[in-house]
């Protein structure tokens, strides 16, 4: 699988290397491209096994009776008010917790910058990101149950030392602004994770040029640096709000009865036995839920498209 | 790392190392709190108060291996479901990463597409349709629970997808390829030695987020009934929340010097200079 022909030129045009001479490359060859292709096989093959079909699965149960028979009712159930107040729900807890992740992780990403990405200190903070940004889940909802449950470190402080009590209008950590500070744990290092390897993408040289011309600090991080990162920037942004729109276990283990974000309808409808035909309501929601995703997803891949510009 | 760091800081690409540490030391601190009350959890005796370690004590109780005999279980679960998870990554993922970036630039968007719709189809809805798909499968590989890894490397495509096509952009592979095969490299000696030292840093990336998102999986094991170190967890704290809490720090624990160690190890090969 050699290089047997120059590479396709970029669609955003970003040919900037000279290319080499034409006449230096030998004739395409029917049995390499063929065998290029085959490369591609594993993962295509791979993905439909266990993402294609899986969803295309789901999915379709929201069109489907108990009986097996094509019906709508499931999808206009969506528009219940119960159901749409579930649907807001989600979407302000996944905003709000997606900036605050979205701004203090660029925060700390900025504060690595300069040091050696081998070093102890980025090996520490990559270590203890990758796990809490995703091993949260049900362990996160025990952590913070300890921290500010109505018996929690935090609370009984707060309480006694500052005599303030967290939880004078009802305890909320089971409710849904219970969700911020939890979510807002495993945002924040989700973020440090993905912008790092942006804001490393930085030249040096960049700041350097901006040095000589007379620009200041201020000049660099406005009209070179956020130009540059502001595509990555909100790519990552939008990538935290998918991710705790989508969020399930922490909200499960947190908040053990009723169904106030979109995840946990769908567990309701899922494992309900009462009433019947619910699973299809099940997959009916999961329909609203990617339709949410699917808009917001393509907001992040119009970003990605305008990233890879600014980094060759 | 040759250049030098106060001329960086000067001309404002880099933080001063007071306000580094300013930020870092702030953030850290809010970040461990949560810690740090699970570790005071484990120690409290009570609604009564006071502190006891009979919750710890009680982990090294002759009969501790048969009473959390299912949360052993689920620990070793999880640990082979996280290295073929990796592995799944590394042998399909990376190499099509490599060849579309190589070969066929116009597929890059359709990758990138494809590797972001577990996100947009969350592990929740995933599950439903993944039922049929795993009767399946049960009969092709048996009902062990390293199979679970191939519905968890769908779920990890999203995040190694970006840690990995970050690196990607950041290096001209390209020209990288070109240079090594007109310097006579074969596509082998071009991907293992020119292409694979310079992705390290997305691929080691990418292996640690997949090691934590398999570790913390607790959606799809739960609801295709497979038992895991979150599933277990969950069973064991509603019986024994001390113990729950207990095994979720020796979990983190575990999990972030396993990673600190993966890191470690690929810092060790060589020194590179700066890029």
């Amino acid at each position: 699988m050699t290089v047997a022909t120059a590479p396709e030129p970029f669609p955003s045009g970003a040919e900037v290397q000279p290319r080499r001479h034409p006449g230096s490359e030998p004739a395409t060859r029917p049995r390499r491209s063929l065998l290029k292709y085959l490369g591609l096989t594993p993962f295509a093959l791979y993905v439909v096994l266990f993402l294609g079909i899986p969803t295309a699965l789901a999915v379709f149960t929201g069109f489907l009776t108990e009986e097996g028979q094509f019906t709508v009712a499931n999808i206009l159930g969506m528009f219940d008010p119960l159901v749409l107040r579930t649907f807001a729900s989600s979407f302000w807890i996944s905003a709000v917790t997606a900036v605050v992740g979205a701004v203090v992780g660029a925060l700390v990403c900025y504060a690595m910058l300069g040091t050696r990405s081998e070093g102890t200190l980025r090996t520490v903070i990559d270590s203890a990101s990758s796990v809490l940004a995703q091993f949260g889940g049900v362990m996160l909802a025990f952590a913070f149950v300890a921290t500010i449950g109505s018996q929690g470190l935090v609370t009984v402080l707060l309480k006694d030392t500052f005599n303030v009590n967290i939880f004078e209008n009802g305890i909320w950590l089971y409710q849904v602004p219970g969700l911020l500070l939890p979510y807002i744990y495993f945002q924040v290092p989700l973020m440090i994770i993905t912008f790092m390897p942006a804001l490393q993408g930085l030249k040096v040289q960049w700041a350097e040029a901006n040095a000589t011309l007379g620009g200041s600090r201020f000049t660099y991080w406005t009209r070179i640096a956020a130009p540059v990162l502001a595509p990555s920037f909100f790519g990552s942004l939008l990538l935290l709000f998918a991710n705790s729109f989508s969020s399930y276990a922490t909200a499960a283990a947190l908040i053990s009865q009723g169904a106030q974000i979109v995840p946990l309808q769908i567990r309701g409808a899922l494992i309900s036995e009462t009433v019947l035909g619910r699973e299809n309501m099940a997959g009916a929601l999961a329909l609203g839920m990617i339709v949410v995703m699917v808009v917001v997803m393509w907001g992040y891949s119009v970003l990605q498209s305008r990233t890879s510009r600014w980094q060759r | 790392m040759k250049r030098s760091l106060s001329t960086a800081t000067q001309i404002g690409a880099e933080p001063s190392t007071r306000s580094r540490w300013i930020i870092l030391g702030i953030v850290g601190a809010i970040f461990a709190i949560p810690i740090l009350s699970s570790l005071h959890f484990t120690f409290s005796a009570g609604l009564g108060g006071g502190y006891t370690l009979d919750h710890w004590t009680g982990l090294f109780a002759p009969d501790a291996s048969r009473t959390y005999r299912n949360l052993f279980t689920g620990i070793g679960n999880s640990l082979v479901l996280a290295v073929v998870t990796v592995v799944i990554m590394l042998v399909i993922l990376l190499p099509t990463m490599i060849l579309v970036q190589l070969q066929f630039p116009r597929l890059r968007r359709t990758l990138e597409f494809i590797c972001i719709i577990p996100i947009t189809v969350p592990a929740i809805v995933l599950v439903v349709g993944l039922a049929p798909v795993y009767s399946v499968v049960v009969k092709v590989f048996g009902g062990s629970v390293w199979t679970l890894a191939f519905a968890y490397g769908i779920t990890v495509l999203p995040y190694a997808y970006r840690a990995i096509q970050s690196n990607l952009d950041s290096v001209d592979v390209i020209t990288l390829s070109e240079a090594a095969r007109s310097l006579g490299a074969g596509w082998l000696s071009t991907v293992w030695n020119a292409l694979l030292p310079n992705l390290r840093r997305g691929i080691l990336a990418a292996s640690f987020i997949a090691v934590a998102v398999v570790l913390g999986e607790f959606t799809i094991a739960s609801l295709l009934n497979r038992k895991n170190l979150q599933t277990a967890l969950l069973e064991v704290s509603q019986s024994d929340p001390y113990v729950a809490v207990i095994f979720s720090l020796l979990a983190l624990g575990l999990a972030f010097f396993l990673l600190l160690l993966i890191g470690r190890l690929g810092s060790t090969d060589r020194k590179r200079s700066s890029s």
